[in-house]
């Protein structure tokens, strides 16, 4: 593991500094000299000088893709980059088992879905299969949580309905599309409707997953916690061990 | 679409393949028995659709649905939609399906099941007016045989298919002119999400969708009217698909006839797996919509890619193949001949497992030898697209390639912007730069490729058929239950499970009476010439 660096940086092309991006987009002109002078124009307005147009091509007679390298001056500095990091320790399955009994004296009930239209259960599947996903087996394989993964395109209501009649502890949600923020639409129709049907201190752990969700965007969603792109089974099960165990504690 | 000559090229043996159809048939004659046995809301309201039923009332309900309605709470849906409706016109109640369909939704006019000589009148009045939207149908298919001529067909195979999807039908008709103009052979409308959940069809030009534009009939044909002016303008004939599935797959496909559209996508089991909607409603569903289709001349695209993104594609490669042959069973019986099957796979092997490619090239290879006439619906990467658009596009060049090499009938162009974006201008004149690369560099290399005897592909083509035939003998096998329908139950499928007691729209099937009677399913039964 490297050490992250904590000094002011800039992007890297071939040379310590030199501040080399690549970029591509498309205008709404037609392929000309103007037109490779206009991307010029906007790759220095977006801080890129000098900017190389290295391809530019029409696509049909009123539109120019163009491909831009160039120089940034921008410096970046890590150190006034936040990021959700892992508040919680990471256990292994056989701990998370130890905890949940000790905590709850009963096996935990995880119900999981994919809501709306969503028809992708990758994520979910990733997380709850027991085939699991990097190396680490899905939830499914610990001893003390019992899963119900409802599958794919299940509406709010019947996850809430589901979630009540199974009495689960915590509920996972995964969202892969996210043509039209579905995703975030999707997400906040779910925890307003867990919100409304349960007393607050009765209400199950909401956790949601998928590859563009924002980690940061936990609280404003309305669910407990937010995983990204790559999340493994096993910091899925330790947060809910975590959580669970220190909502007795306290 | 013509077929090049090929030989064997995975020493398959045709007794197995032989026997593997035996067993998918065999699977599934017991679900086609069941599915004669039943009728369902939406098989009615699609014999109300081809008698010329359309239009909705104030609240966007189309009067197929006020109709239906009416008549199942007077005298049921097990007799059908056809003789209580056909009965009423003639006792004068009203002068059309319009009038009568809004005297039932306004509660003045009581439906009977009439008997003997009434009987009699309302079964030939209802055949001659249903035999004429079928007719329609029959006139469509002409039309297109013409137009082809006329225009040209697409120039190569694989066909070039491509997606268009904004929601609202008046900026889909742009963008997929251009997408024709750019070398798209077939244009694919997305329709909007969970559109398959509604138990009706939304009516008229539609602005409004959600990642995708409603299937509706007039959307259909203004869509049709819009690549006609295409096809004429680029000297070839530019397919037009939609989809014929979800609740409303009957009418969807009695629409597409109407209108004459090109292509739907049309699984026998998709509806179950993806979508919840209970077996038995699909199953029945599925057959009507599939004589329809077959009448109208519409090559159906089949959905096996999608059991591979749930599932994982090496592990599952042989529940694509056992799925395959069951549509294929289905779809024949159906009247659908082996032109109009787009049996559909997919390139969704994870790039990190060795040897990945040459996987890919056997399963696609194992599907175009087991089907050679079949125009094969070849889907590209999905599961695996990352985010890392670089790699992504050097996956969906490998993709055509492999396309290529294997002689696909269609070809889903892939997107190196998948899983990030709706595809941008620029992602798209991206993927067809691909694709005419791959075409034009080795778009013949399928007549050089001739996998070693006894070599990886070829034994990897035959480990998954032995498997397809392994699952399909476990399905058969009667002893542990009711074959296909408890696999389906089982999750031997996309890894769903789904009971055939459960489900979306097991309320709108009914057991069919011995009074029952559909002039549509009558003429489509007997293929008969009108």
């Amino acid at each position: 593991m490297t050490t992250e660096s904590t000094s002011p940086i800039r992007p890297y092309g071939d040379t310590t500094g030199d501040g080399m991006v690549q970029l591509s987009f498309t205008l709404p002109m037609p392929h000309s000299k103007v037109a490779d002078g206009s991307a010029v124009q906007l790759a220095n307005k977006m801080g890129m000088d000098p900017a190389l147009v290295v391809h530019s091509k029409p696509m049909g007679p009123d539109f120019t893709f163009f491909v831009v390298y160039g120089r940034v001056n921008h410096l970046v500095d890590p150190s006034q980059v936040t990021v959700v990091e892992r508040d919680y320790p990471l256990l292994t399955p056989k701990e998370v088992n130890a905890a949940v009994k000790r905590s709850l004296r009963r096996r935990l009930t995880v119900v999981g879905a994919c809501i709306g239209t969503d028809a992708h259960t990758v994520g979910i599947d990733a997380i709850l299969n027991i085939k699991g996903f990097a190396g680490e087996k899905g939830l499914e394989y610990y001893r003390e949580l019992k899963v119900v993964n409802l599958g794919a395109q299940v509406s709010v209501p019947e996850l809430v309905e589901r979630a009540r009649t199974e009495k689960a502890d915590a509920v996972l949600v995964s969202q892969v599309v996210t043509q039209r923020d579905a995703h975030l639409l999707n997400t906040r129709e779910m925890s307003a409707a867990f919100r409304e049907s349960y007393p607050s201190d009765k209400r199950p752990l909401l956790i949601v997953g998928g590859p563009r969700f924002d980690e940061k965007m936990a609280a404003e969603l309305g669910v407990d916690r937010v995983f990204g792109r790559g999340t493994t089974p096993g910091e899925v099960a330790s947060f809910i061990a975590h959580k669970l165990a220190a909502g007795k504690a306290a | 679409m013509p077929t090049p000559a090929r030989t064997t090229k995975l020493d398959l043996d045709p007794a197995t393949v032989k026997h593997a159809r035996s067993l998918a048939r065999k699977a599934g004659r017991p679900i086609v028995t069941m599915a004669k046995k039943h009728t369902t809301v939406a098989v009615e309201r699609a014999t109300l659709r081809l008698a010329g039923l359309g239009g909705a009332d104030e609240e966007g309900t189309p009067w197929v649905n006020r109709l239906m309605d009416t008549v199942r709470a007077d005298v049921g849906l097990e007799h059908g939609v056809s003789l209580p409706v056909w009965d009423a016109l003639l006792r004068g109640e009203a002068d059309d399906l319009t009038a009568l369909a809004q005297k039932a939704a306004a509660g003045s006019v009581r439906f009977r099941l009439p008997e003997g000589r009434d009987a009699a009148r309302a079964r030939t009045a209802s055949r001659r007016q249903v035999a004429r939207g079928i007719k329609t149908v029959d006139k469509r298919r002409i039309e297109r045989e013409r137009l082809v001529k006329r225009h040209g067909d697409a120039p190569r195979q694989p066909w070039i298919y491509l997606i268009v999807a904004t929601g609202d039908i008046y900026e889909d008709i742009p963008q997929a002119q251009q997408a024709a103009r750019e070398g798209a052979d077939v244009i694919a409308v997305i329709r909007s999400t969970g559109q398959s959940l509604l138990d009706f069809v939304p009516e008229g030009a539609t602005r409004e969708g959600y990642a995708g534009t409603y299937a509706t009939q007039e959307n259909f044909r203004l869509m049709r009217a819009a690549l006609d002016q295409s096809s004429k303008e680029l000297g070839r004939y530019v397919r037009l698909t939609n989809y014929a599935s979800g609740l409303c797959m009957p009418e969807i496909a009695a629409l597409a006839g109407l209108e004459r559209l090109d292509m739907m996508l049309n699984d026998s089991m998709y509806g179950i797996l993806f979508r919840d909607i209970n077996p038995v409603r699909t199953f029945v569903d599925q057959r009507f919509s599939r004589q329809v289709h077959a009448r109208a001349g519409i090559i159906i695209n089949t959905g096996e890619d999608n059991y591979l993104t749930t599932a994982d594609a090496v592990e599952a490669a042989h529940t694509v193949t056992t799925s395959q042959l069951l549509n294929e069973y289905f779809a024949k019986e159906a009247g659908l001949e082996d032109w109009q099957l787009g049996l559909g796979h997919a390139f969704e092997i994870d790039p990190a497992v060795p040897d990945s490619f040459r996987m890919e090239l056997a399963h696609a290879l194992l599907a175009r030898e087991i089907f050679p006439k079949a125009p094969l619906k070849w889907m590209p990467p999905t599961r695996h697209m990352t985010g890392d658009v670089f790699k992504g596009n050097l996956l969906d060049g490998f993709f055509n390639l492999a396309g290529a090499l294997t002689g696909q009938g269609i070809l889903l162009v892939g997107m190196m912007t998948e899983a990030v974006v709706t595809p941008w201008i620029s992602d798209r004149d991206i993927a067809l730069q691909n694709v005419r690369y791959v075409m034009e560099a080795a778009g013949r290399l399928h007549e050089d490729f001739h996998p070693a005897p006894g070599g990886f592909i070829v034994s990897r083509a035959n480990q998954v058929l032995a498997e397809s035939i392994e699952l399909l003998d476990r399905i058969v096998d009667t002893e542990h239950g009711r074959g296909l329908l408890d696999a389906i139950a089982d999750g031997t499928f996309g890894l769903m499970k789904r009971p055939a007691d459960a489900g979306r729209g097991l309320d709108g099937v009914a057991v069919k009476s011995s009074t029952y009677y559909n002039p549509a399913t009558e003429i489509l039964d007997a293929k008969e010439a009108l």
